[in-house]
């Protein structure tokens, strides 16, 4: 327990440093970029400097940076020269409805695949797996292309983008929920008609239970557990997606601030949304790996 | 007729990226206003872009970049993973022990975000794609060797060699190296599938080759803005995409299961 957790801030120091060190060794003079294209006298430049600390020896700077980030200070951004976590705090709400929502859609969408399909023979298996094969092959951005020509253009349905309300909502999360839909619909799937081929399986049937009541009451707590060694997979899938989603669909979010931060070379801004990613991931990894003690007794003895 | 089509479309996919004037007679760049957004047909077999230029001919070309850009960062992603795999495999304790750690941090960064610091960090264009992309797969790849040479190292084979006082290098070289690389192909063969994903991606959010380039995922960037007029412009390239990593993705796991069918 106590490891695990050990594990993870180890992990996120690691990343904190690893992001610290890409600072380093970005080309240009950090100096040269926070000048911008604002007046350029020696004198400034000092001022600079001096209020970024950037005269100091490398570690002490190191030391300084992490310190900042344990009070959760993420730094200042180099483009608007407001603080990150400012900068952030605003687009942290979009994001979150976003990835929630296609996770609950994709979630939703891969337990009727797994129940509909499971121990109904080949051709129900043969058309998992290829909604599987599909759902890995095609890019996400695709997705979310062919959802918005159909619903928006053609249909009319859903507005073309933008966050204004639930509707809005709607083809962002399915083209970000969909992929992972087909992926853990089919290790569900899986993991479901192991668990009914089970000797635990024949007793529940020998006790007169119904197939339904031995898929909710026993089978699907084993198909359950595949799905939570791949959560890391789906988290980061859910992070990254979210990134191309929001700029297809025009929404504001963590997304949209991380590429208009590359674009402009404000690394401050890049880094934060990585390291916050990277918070997100070992927290929701470091969660599911408790989560997986409560469904399988088994991992507790 | 199922066994074989993948692979046909693979090798026709190599031949474009090889020899793009097999399929096409027209340059990917010449655009021709008057001709904009023309459907499919007549001249244009795929329609032309929103600068008269032909989709066919994009589609095409854009296969070298788009493939070549998936091997580069594969073949980079694969070296790099083979060899520190091996050094943790083969390093005292503590050093395995911070190299798997190290792993561990990078796979926890999502590959997209990754790639966007890389991109921030190096500039746009496809030498920073091909690293970025590299940056994220080296994990996957260091992960299996690590555990692989971990089996050779106390192989009987490899104890044999050590008696008959053969240096450790040769032995490095001659029987470990050899017995770690089982996996790879497969592994390698799926994760150039990723990697045309994620390159396409890229490229779509403009972190990839500039324009005028064909590439698939930016001509569907392109593309996205005249949807409403012109879906052929997107569906083309999006085919492109979805074909190739299918016909990987399924060739990998055939592969994949010859391999795990092979008695050991």
């Amino acid at each position: 327990m106590i490891r695990r957790l050990l594990a993870g801030v180890a992990v996120m120091w690691a990343a904190a440093t690893a992001a610290y060190l890409a600072l380093l060794l970005a080309p240009g003079d950090t100096v040269d970029i926070l000048v911008g294209d604002g007046p350029d006298t020696p004198e400034i430049r000092a001022g600079i400097i001096a209020e970024w600390g950037l005269d100091r020896p490398e570690v002490v700077q190191y030391l300084a940076y992490l310190g900042r980030l344990l009070r959760g200070d993420l730094g200042r951004s180099y483009q608007s020269q407001r603080g990150v976590g400012e900068i952030l705090a605003g687009q942290v709400w979009p994001t979150a409805q976003l990835t929630l929502a296609a996770a609950a859609t994709g979630v939703a969408l891969a337990g009727v695949i797994a129940l509909v399909t499971a121990g109904r023979g080949r051709w129900s298996r043969t058309a998992a797996s290829a909604a599987e094969l599909v759902s890995v092959s095609v890019p996400p951005f695709l997705v979310g292309i062919v959802l918005l020509s159909v619903f928006s253009f053609t249909l009319g349905w859903f507005p073309v983008s933008g966050a204004a309300g639930p509707e809005a909502l709607v083809l962002p999360a399915l083209a970000l929920g969909l992929p992972i839909a087909g992926v853990l619909g089919q290790v569900l799937r899986d993991g479901l008609e192991r668990a009914l081929e089970q000797p635990f399986a024949v007793t529940a049937r020998a006790r007169g239970l119904t197939e339904r009541a031995l898929v909710a009451r026993h089978a699907l707590r084993h198909a359950l557990l595949p799905v939570v060694t791949l959560a890391g997979w789906f988290t980061g899938t859910l992070l990254g997606g979210a990134v191309i989603t929001e700029v297809l669909f025009g929404r504001p979010g963590l997304g949209q601030v991380a590429m208009q931060a590359v674009t402009g070379g404000d690394l401050p801004v890049v880094m934060a949304v990585v390291l916050l990613s990277a918070v997100v991931y070992v927290t929701i990894s470091t969660l599911l790996d408790l989560a997986y003690r409560v469904i399988d007794p088994r991992v507790r003895a | 007729m199922r066994v074989l089509a993948p692979l046909a479309f693979l090798v026709l996919l190599a031949a474009a990226v090889a020899v793009p004037g097999l399929f096409t007679a027209v340059d990917p760049l010449a655009a021709d206003p008057a001709a904009a957004l023309a459907p499919p047909g007549g001249a244009h077999w795929l329609g032309s872009d929103h600068l008269g230029r032909d989709v066919l001919a994009r589609v095409v070309y854009g296969a070298r970049h788009s493939i070549s850009i998936g091997v580069a960062a594969t073949g980079l992603a694969v070296t790099a993973g083979v060899l520190l795999g091996l050094a943790a495999g083969l390093s005292p304790r503590w050093l395995d022990e911070a190299l798997a750690r190290s792993f561990d941090t990078l796979s926890t960064l999502p590959e997209l975000l990754l790639a966007l610091l890389v991109v921030a960090i190096a500039g746009p264009g496809t030498g920073s794609v091909i690293f970025a992309i590299a940056v994220a797969q080296v994990p996957t790849y260091a992960r299996v060797v690590r555990a692989q040479t971990f089996v050779v190292r106390r192989s009987g084979y490899v104890e044999q060699a050590v008696t008959f006082g053969r240096s450790r290098a040769a032995i490095v070289a001659g029987h470990v190296l050899p017995n770690v690389l089982g996996a790879i192909p497969v592994l390698a063969t799926i994760g150039l599938g990723t990697a045309v994903i994620a390159t396409s991606g890229l490229s779509f959010l403009g972190m990839g080759p500039q324009p005028p380039a064909a590439e698939w995922g930016s001509m569907l960037s392109e593309a996205r803005n005249y949807l409403r007029v012109a879906w052929w412009q997107a569906l083309f390239p999006g085919a492109a995409i979805t074909l190739t990593v299918i016909c990987l993705t399924v060739t990998g796991r055939r592969m994949q299961r010859r391999f795990e069918g092979r008695t050991p």
